[in-house]
């Protein structure tokens, strides 16, 4: 962004004040995630950088949080962790599976009243979560899944759908269909034809749905604030009462591993995207 | 030979039209069916129970179903003056079933919300109908009335007369801080218990201002991104999604640490010496916290539609502006800007929407001042249990939110929306 060397002294300025600002937005971005690292390893049990860690004592430093968050026997980091995982796993199962078949009959040109079922399709995204937290408890209430892992799945599933239909049909609109009534004309039957040939192209935004998914139930808490009980506490409810209660170093230990996870997906995200770009710069 | 009026056969014989026709059919059955699923589940799982939220929210069946008789009766009284011998008796009887279902309580609770009172007479009335005081073969009104003075005052009948109607508006009223007076007019609760009109005002404030500094934070970064070369803008992006992939509550505990009065940003605040170190600032559970960490979260949402919209303006416009005798202002502002108008809408609403519905963070950053209306409907949801109210409050916000979102498809166009 270098200024040419004409540019009069007011545009300068400007330009100059520009970056500033920008800056500025970059580290109120970025800069809230990285005061959670150096914290905890805190060896103390306040929240705050103590004169050691200031002086960068190696003393001042330990894996004391990181301890307690493993092996502390108050904490059910374990259980969480686990139903969490479960929990995500199945629901990411499940919206993949109901949201990319939803996706190949939108993106067929022969849907009847396409308008009407993609707003039904996506409203879970659209609707604030509370409501769909209050209407999801009221259905799992009344079939007896409240209180259940399969509630929760369930109620996932319907708040990950819409990331996958969404990510899915973009990627069918690329899409060149001859190539799947060529499998067809060669002998191939749907099935087939779906397992050999479409879903080995589209499969980059599956898998970026399934992404979105996985991330929106690993996530979620509000619903599951609602549903769950003892039982199914899982990392985001055990953290909102952590936070509610009283800040303690071990979340931030949790809240490193998770910013490390969600690093993790950012690097899968990325990589899909442009993998999909290439494809879709072929099919052009 | 006049191939024109000569129907086009298929090779079995069925006219070409007809066969057409049937194989549109099949394609559209086939698509729906893959559709269906899907459509199906959401309909029943979540759809449905948007729709019951509704019935429950002006339900008000019970007090029906516990008082037949009486409203039965009641139905040609006028309602000016006591009502007749009649609606007496049958108030007792209906009374007694309720008595030996111990029902009596549920219906006293009721006809107390309608009008203050009903408690301690309907007390009275239950201890002379259990000691059986109560001659059948007498006047009941006037044994009635004998129970306490309330019962000869025609407002408590009037109040009763009032219940009898299946549906009730009285949670939309009262999520409005309005109720209905005994002569069935919107009336405002008194000034100290308006409670709600704040909190819609606060959480219609909240989004404003979230979607004006996002907007404000994001246009700046969004134009950087889309201008600076690929390997520059890619590093920085991760700037912008990293944020966006990480957990809600990990970048709301961040902004906890960071806001508390012996966070860093106050630290800081002391270092420059803005503030003296025993005055520091409350930043956290108040308003100030809620919008900045609000806006940190949200940032993602305004971003990434400006970006995708301003990666498709060539810069050569820009350039042409400039070239034609615009100064790199009148270029920008007359030029580039209304090119991103889709991205700005798209932005705007998205991150308003999100923002009218949010709940986690106000409940955690908020404290007292900062709390929204969703955090009326959990806290209805879940401390109270007054679900009925927590339905009506919740689709006001959802009748809300879709004038917003009809809007914003009217404007810019759902299709326009894009993840990353």
């Amino acid at each position: 962004m270098a200024l040419p060397k004409y540019t009069e002294t007011r545009y300068r300025i400007w330009h100059y004040f520009y970056i500033a600002i920008c800056t500025f937005v970059f580290i109120f971005l970025i800069a809230p995630l990285f005061v959670i690292f150096p914290l905890s390893f805190n060896a103390e049990e306040f929240l705050v950088f103590s004169e050691g860690m200031k002086n960068l004592d190696p003393d001042a430093f330990s894996l004391r949080w990181y301890k307690d968050m493993v092996y502390g026997t108050k904490n059910p980091w374990g259980l969480a962790a686990k139903n969490s995982f479960i929990i995500a796993i199945f629901a990411t199962l499940g919206s993949v599976i109901l949201g990319t078949v939803a996706a190949l009959g939108l993106s067929s040109r022969h849907m009847p009243f396409k308008g009407i079922i993609m707003a039904t399709l996506i409203s879970p995204m659209i609707v604030p979560l509370i409501i769909s937290g209050v209407a999801i408890f009221f259905f799992m209430a009344k079939a007896g899944l409240a209180a259940t892992h399969t509630g929760i799945v369930l109620a996932h599933i319907i708040l990950g759908t819409p990331f996958v239909v969404i990510t899915v049909t973009a990627t069918l609109s690329g899409f060149d269909h001859s190539v799947t009534r060529a499998a067809a004309s060669l002998g191939s039957n749907p099935v087939n034809t779906f397992m050999k040939v479409t879903l080995p192209l589209i499969l980059p935004g599956v898998i970026s749905g399934g992404l979105f998914a996985f991330v929106t139930s690993f996530d979620e808490v509000v619903v599951v604030l609602f549903l769950a009980g003892l039982e199914n506490t899982t990392i985001p409810i055990q953290m909102w009462t952590g936070l509610r209660e009283q800040l303690s170093p071990t979340i931030l230990a949790v809240a490193t591993c998770l910013i490390v996870l969600s690093t993790l997906i950012l690097i899968s995200a990325e990589l899909l995207r442009r993998r999909s770009e290439r494809l879709r710069g072929i099919n052009r | 030979m006049s191939s024109e009026t000569k129907q086009i056969l298929t090779t079995d014989g069925i006219p070409l039209e007809i066969s057409l026709k049937k194989a549109e059919r099949k394609n559209k059955i086939k698509a729906f069916l893959l559709v269906a699923p899907l459509l199906l589940f959401l309909i029943i799982t979540y759809i449905f129970p948007i729709g019951e939220m509704f019935t429950r929210s002006i339900d008000d069946k019970m007090i029906t179903n516990m008082l037949p008789k009486t409203f039965k009766s009641m139905e040609s009284w006028d309602g000016k003056e006591l009502p007749s011998e009649e609606v007496f008796a049958s108030f007792l009887s209906d009374f007694k079933i309720l008595v030996e279902k111990k029902e009596h309580g549920k219906l006293a609770q009721r006809l107390n919300k309608e009008k203050n009172g009903f408690n301690t007479i309907t007390k009275k009335l239950f201890r002379q109908v259990k000691r059986n005081k109560i001659d059948e073969t007498q006047s009941i009104k006037e044994q009635i009335m004998k129970v306490h003075k309330r019962w000869r005052n025609v407002e408590y009948w009037q109040a009763i007369k009032r219940t009898a109607p299946p549906y009730t508006s009285a949670k939309y009223l009262k999520a409005m801080d309005m109720y209905l007076n005994e002569d069935n007019k919107i009336t405002q609760v008194s000034e100290d218990r308006r409670i709600h009109r704040i909190l819609w005002l606060r959480t219609v404030e909240v989004a404003f201002f979230v979607t004006v500094f996002c907007f404000l934070m994001g246009y700046p970064i969004a134009h950087l991104l889309a201008t600076l070369p690929m390997k520059y803008s890619n590093l920085l992006m991760i700037c912008v999604l990293l944020p966006f992939w990480t957990s809600l509550l990990v970048r709301t505990a961040s902004w906890m640490i960071l806001l508390q009065q012996q966070g860093v940003v106050n630290d800081f605040f002391v270092m420059i010496g803005l503030v003296s170190d025993d005055n520091r600032p409350e930043m956290m559970y108040n308003k100030v916290g809620t919008y900045v960490a609000m806006t940190q979260i949200l940032l993602p949402f305004m971003v990434l539609p400006l970006y995708s919209v301003m990666k498709t303006i060539s810069p050569s416009l820009m350039r042409a502006g400039k070239s034609l005798g615009g100064t790199p202002f009148v270029a920008f502002w007359k030029v580039y800007f209304p090119l991103t108008i889709p991205g700005i809408g798209a932005g705007c609403l998205l991150v308003f929407i999100l923002a009218i519905g949010y709940y986690i963070t106000p409940a955690l950053v908020g404290g007292a001042s900062g709390t929204l209306i969703s955090n009326q409907i959990a806290y209805h949801m879940k401390t109270t249990l007054d679900w009925s109210f927590a339905s009506a409050m919740g689709l006001m916000l959802l009748g809300g939110v879709l004038v917003i979102y009809w809007l914003y498809n009217k404007l810019v166009g759902v299709d326009n929306i894009k993840l990353g």
